[in-house]
């Protein structure tokens, strides 16, 4: 009886490893499928060279730059906002906040992943612009700056609680060593934790950056929707994500070039962020080697 | 009247020089509960005193006062004055990572940093705003030539200290405390997670470095705190019941109980 129940459960936690694997088989199938068909029309070489992006309009141009342009650009100003917020915030919890305070702040922190990214679009785009826009006058009404800003508050929280769990699960040992030795408080967080705690806090800011280049509603509502290729962050610009969500919500006909193009653009997404998870792997990996 | 104050300094630098570290009315609470229950005790320079007593009798406690290492427990709270040559280490203006510098300290499992061999021995001097590439490697090469690993790694310098064995690692653990030049030495049960070979290697150590330093070990394994003590203090349940040289004490104890623990026959 006993070992018809571990066979069942054992059956059952199979197949659901299986059904996941065949979702995502299935996912990369139909992106390649529709981008095989997209790229036997427009050559792979006018897609990566080509600084045009307008398959909408009459004099179409297929170039992918624009798009990615777009998304580099929020979601390095996410970052470059995020993760010195987000470390900072990880280093006060684990090392000099008292322990009650880890327990209230840390979970109200990771309510900031919880907001819809609807709610940070509207946000950026009828707060953030316009405070921006009293100090900076150029600035458009859509732009990268104040959607790759809010987008930044949304990703803190992966950096924090993240970047907090690995310095947390440094051994206490090495905090008594640091301090034993006569460090600090600001010596034994970054001499000792941070760099004990570094796979976990990479892994997390990779985890944020997949995440930033991912994100869709804050910046098809709050950056504009024109692809450009441009790295001025006040100017309207458009992600690859927007230009899919753009095109979804049209009218495109289905099997149509232009209905073509968003898989061409969600392969090009899905080959960076996969590149993303993979580098993250193996540094976990790597990390785990050395100091194991 | 002047005369007498001269006295008086007289005995005050005489206890200077005879004890390195004092005691005095010290109680010790974790919240409510009262770890340490009240301990006068002197503690002399250039010796090894080893305290020694049952399992959560307060001896890891009572070490960590003397470099305040209890500071960072919640609900940590002291009574009473530690002073070291004279001088009271919890008074408010004391400088804690001075002291923790002039006052070394050797953990029960060995917790090297997951830094390179060299980069452990030399993060003392370099947490103090040394630089002299120089004076590094020659401070990081004596310190590991005193516990007697130099020749074990001085050919991978740059390796994980991570790689090292359990003794080595705390070999290299007491090298790090040694390059930054204290002059007291605590050790809480420095040998419980190594194996003999290691640990009669780090009794020999100890029994090197009493020359230089002042050294206060805690020991749950009688035969260590005969070999390698002067002086043993046996405590119980947050008491300093007995403290006096080692041979008195394991030969012939003033009290009862201090006997019921070494002959091991405690209830
Ligand atoms: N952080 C703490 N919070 C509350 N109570 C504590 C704390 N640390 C120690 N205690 C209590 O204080 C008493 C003394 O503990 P201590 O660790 O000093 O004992 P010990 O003699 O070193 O024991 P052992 O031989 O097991 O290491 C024990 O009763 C213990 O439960
Ligand atoms: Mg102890």
């Amino acid at each position: 009886m006993r070992r018809i129940k571990e066979m069942v459960i054992e059956k059952a936690l199979l197949s659901s490893a299986l059904i996941t694997i065949a979702v995502t088989v299935g996912i990369i199938l139909v992106l390649s499928i529709e981008a095989i068909a997209f790229f036997s029309e427009v050559s792979i070489i006018d897609f990566f060279t080509d600084t045009q992006w307008t398959p909408l309009f009459a004099d179409k141009h297929f170039g992918i730059l624009p798009l990615l342009s777009g998304t580099l650009l929020t979601s390095f100003i996410a970052i470059a906002f995020a993760v010195p917020v987000g470390l900072s915030i990880s280093i006060y919890i684990s090392e000099y906040a008292p322990k009650s305070f880890r327990r209230t702040v840390k979970p109200a922190l990771e309510l900031l992943a919880a907001v819809p990214t609807v709610v940070y679009g509207f946000f950026a785009l009828t707060v953030v612009t316009p405070f921006l826009q009293s100090f900076i006058p150029g600035l458009s009404g859509f732009n990268a700056l104040s959607a790759g800003l809010v987008m930044g508050i949304m990703i803190i929280p992966f950096i924090s609680s993240l970047s907090e769990d690995a310095l947390h699960a440094v051994p206490h040992s090495l905090r008594e060593a640091a301090y034993g030795m006569g460090s600090t408080k600001l010596q034994n967080a970054f001499k000792v934790m941070v760099p004990a705690a570094s796979s976990g806090i990479i892994v997390s800011i990779i985890l944020a950056i997949s995440r930033a280049i991912g994100e869709t509603m804050i910046v098809a509502i709050a950056a504009g929707q024109q692809p450009r290729l441009t790295l001025d962050p006040t100017v309207p610009v458009e992600t690859i994500t927007a230009y899919i969500v753009q095109v979804s919500l049209g009218d495109v006909q289905h099997g149509s070039l232009e209905y073509r193009t968003i898989f061409a653009a969600g392969i090009t997404l899905f080959v960076f962020t996969f590149l993303l998870n993979t580098i993250s792997y193996r540094i976990r990996k790597r990390f785990q080697e050395k100091y194991e | 009247m002047s005369k007498l104050k001269t006295k008086e300094s007289i005995i005050d630098s005489d206890i200077k020089r005879k004890y390195k570290l004092q005691a005095e009315g010290v109680k010790v609470f974790y919240d409510d509960f009262m770890a340490i229950k009240g301990i006068d005790m002197s503690i002399k320079a250039n010796k090894v005193t080893a305290f020694i007593g049952p399992s959560g009798c307060g001896k890891s406690t009572f070490l960590r006062l003397f470099n305040r290492m209890n500071d960072y427990v919640d609900g940590f709270r002291m009574e009473g004055k530690i002073t070291i040559d004279g001088g009271n280490i919890y008074k408010k203006k004391i400088n804690v990572e001075q002291l923790r510098k002039q006052v070394g300290m050797v953990f029960q499992k060995p917790n090297p940093f997951p830094k390179s061999i060299f980069e452990n021995v030399a993060y003392g001097l370099k947490i103090q705003g040394i630089k002299d590439k120089r004076f590094l490697q020659e401070k990081v090469e004596e310190s590991l030539k005193q516990v007697a690993l130099w020749d074990e790694v001085k050919d991978g310098l740059n390796k994980s200290a991570l790689a090292l064995s359990g003794g080595q690692q705390q070999r290299l653990c007491i090298a790090r405390t040694l390059a930054v030049e204290p002059s007291v030495i605590l050790m809480d049960e420095p040998t419980s997670a190594l194996d003999p070979l290691s640990t009669a290697k780090i009794e020999e150590l100890i029994y090197e470095l009493k020359k230089e330093y002042t050294i206060v070990i805690v020991t749950h394994n009688m035969q260590q705190a005969s070999r390698v003590s002067d002086y043993t203090a046996f405590f119980y349940m947050g008491e300093l019941i007995e403290y006096d040289q080692t041979k008195k004490i394991f030969t012939n104890p003033e009290k009862q109980q201090t006997e019921n623990y070494i002959t091991g026959r405690f209830g």
